[in-house]
């Protein structure tokens, strides 16, 4: 039912966030950040080491060091860090797109009682439709450029985010909308000085959750599509030419830096401006 | 819930309720239905063909077989059900190898902050970008598609397994050690049931994406499966097909959305009721 959020709402970061918002000593963080170098250096040299096992030949899987050294020349390449700001573009209108779209229809949908109980079971029931089932279809009503990325990215990336406005808007403390009533608020002022505050977190998280799916769904779409422009385009392009591994495993990594980048900037605003919604909310 | 409710239907006799609650929660599905057969007749549109016949197309895909196999059409021994079973095998892959490795992984606090980065860009990897890897490692049978299912499915599991485990009550971890209760006791008294939640949310999130996933796979060098026949409607342009396709995907994610958040209240019900509803984190 709509009232379970922990489906969407759990996925919203990697694991450092359960500590408490009041952060932990200097000192330790210091220590965290060595570990996290530490550990990144180390699954390097375990990659390294199971590549040059060559359990497959190089030319299928190529050492983690030759793909290093690929992302290296890819991230110099104009034409490479085109297909990137190809693929930035239109997932960001997609979802720019998405976010306006589902924002207001969720607190529209949220603020009623009665839109509320009638959307419900829709909105559950179009949630799991996967996005990529229509890329088949997206190809042939727009093509294989641009519009097609995003009206995909944007059709991915609406649910999450509504989802959580609708939930967090019906979810507002009811005391506080009558205690704002009792006062006399008007209701354009209850939204805005109630609902959407403490709403703006779940939103966010939609947001969070959306961007993550978002450049999964435009890559897919570039690869499957055979876009003209992308990440996903190159990674076609290089592995049917010749099956060039290293330039496809290098492509997949960058794709996978990018998304962890921004993941973590999201997780920084997510923390910088909601950071107050985590101090009674962790059970430990 | 709610606290303020419908308030019209409080002295209608039970069937009027009864109807006004299935109006209220199918009405405006049924409604768009029939607005989009409506217009769909009248636009004429070949892409958008009415609802009336994709079912009918449908029904003669999947469901003109002889009384024997219980009306179901070859078609549906040739795709469907194999792929569902790849989906539910990369899936079932997924949890049983991310909930242990997540165990172990969250116990250690050390452990975990070394491979935080990694799993985190493990995890941002877009799954289809790997394809043509997993196509020249292990060929296009289902085994390739299987191993994407779950390497795009371990991550959530994994992850919220971690999470699950690391913010497990430390006052409960202090009182186990304390009253010296055995190791493999505390991992199945305390541990799991306090991840137990997250461990659930990472499945479900797990699971649509493998319907995903499931889709990816079979759109690459395929010749079976819902994903290859949707994508060869599309080159012979047979739009009803297509849409069929896409339409029996909608309800495969939600019927296994809606199975699993059976088998979680189930499962997890006494959580709910111990703590009432949570909070989001």
């Amino acid at each position: 039912m709509m009232s379970d959020s922990s489906g969407t709402a759990d996925t919203r970061s990697g694991f450092g966030q359960s500590r408490p918002f009041a952060g932990p000593h200097p000192l330790s963080r210091a220590a965290t950040a060595l570990r996290v170098v530490l550990g990144i250096i180390i699954f390097f040299l375990i990659l390294e080491f199971v590549t040059r096992l060559e359990l497959v030949p190089p030319i299928y899987l190529p050492r983690a060091s030759t793909v290093v050294r690929r992302m290296g020349e890819l991230l110099q390449d104009p034409k490479f860090l085109r297909h990137v700001l190809a693929t930035l573009h239109a997932w960001a209108v997609g979802l720019a797109l998405a976010t306006l779209i589902s924002v207001p229809i969720g607190i529209l949908i949220g603020t009623s009682e009665l839109t509320y109980k009638i959307t419900s079971p829709l909105i559950e029931f179009m949630r799991p439709i996967p996005s990529v089932a229509l890329i088949p279809l997206g190809i042939l009503l727009w093509g294989q450029g641009f519009s097609m990325k995003v009206i995909l990215v944007a059709y991915a990336t609406t649910w999450p985010i509504l989802f959580n406005t609708v939930y967090g808007v019906h979810d507002v403390d009811p005391i506080a909308v009558q205690t704002a009533r009792c006062f006399g608020l008007k209701q354009t002022a209850i939204l805005r000085r109630i609902c959407l505050p403490s709403a703006a977190p779940f939103i966010f998280t939609g947001i969070r959750i959306s961007a993550a799916i978002g450049l999964i769904v435009v890559i897919g779409a570039e690869l499957l599509a055979s876009a003209d422009s992308g990440i996903g385009s190159y990674i076609l392009f290089v592995s049917l030419n010749g099956g060039q591994m290293d330039s496809v495993l290098a492509g997949a990594a960058i794709a996978g830096i990018v998304g962890a980048m921004i993941n973590s900037a999201l997780g920084l605003i997510d923390r910088r401006f909601f950071g107050w919604r985590y101090l009674g909310a962790t059970p430990s | 819930m709610s606290t303020e409710g419908i308030e019209i239907d409080r002295w209608h006799p039970r069937a009027f309720n009864a109807i006004q609650s299935f109006a209220v929660r199918y009405g405006l599905g049924i409604a768009l239905v029939i607005v989009w057969e409506y217009a769909a007749s009248k636009a004429g549109s070949i892409f958008f063909p009415p609802p009336s016949e994709i079912l009918h197309r449908a029904v003669t895909l999947w469901l003109s077989g002889p009384p024997s196999r219980l009306f179901l059409s070859g078609s549906v021994f040739q795709d469907v059900i194999p792929s569902l079973l790849r989906l539910l095998g990369g899936w079932a892959l997924a949890v049983l190898v991310g909930v242990p490795l997540g165990i172990l992984i969250g116990r250690s606090r050390n452990l975990s902050d070394f491979l935080n980065p990694a799993l985190q860009f493990l995890r941002a990897i877009p799954g289809p970008a790997l394809i043509p890897v997993f196509i020249i490692l292990l060929g296009t049978e289902s085994t390739m598609r299987v191993t994407l299912i779950a390497f795009g499915c371990i991550w959530p599991v994994l992850l919220n397994t971690i999470e699950g485990t690391r913010t497990v009550d430390p006052v409960q971890l202090d009182t186990v050690k304390a009253f010296r209760i055995p190791r493999h006791a505390r991992l199945w008294r305390i541990v799991l049931p306090a991840a137990m939640p997250k461990i659930f949310a990472g499945m479900r999130v797990s699971l649509s994406l493998a319907v995903i996933l499931m889709v990816v796979s079979e759109l690459v060098a395929s010749t079976s499966g819902i994903g290859y026949r949707i994508q060869n409607a599309q080159i012979m342009f047979l739009l009803t097909d297509m849409w069929c396709g896409i339409v029996l995907l909608a309800l495969i994610g939600y019927t296994l959305n809606w199975l699993f958040l059976k088998f979680e209240d189930r499962v997890l019900g006494w959580h709910r009721g111990a703590r009432g509803r949570t909070a989001t984190s």
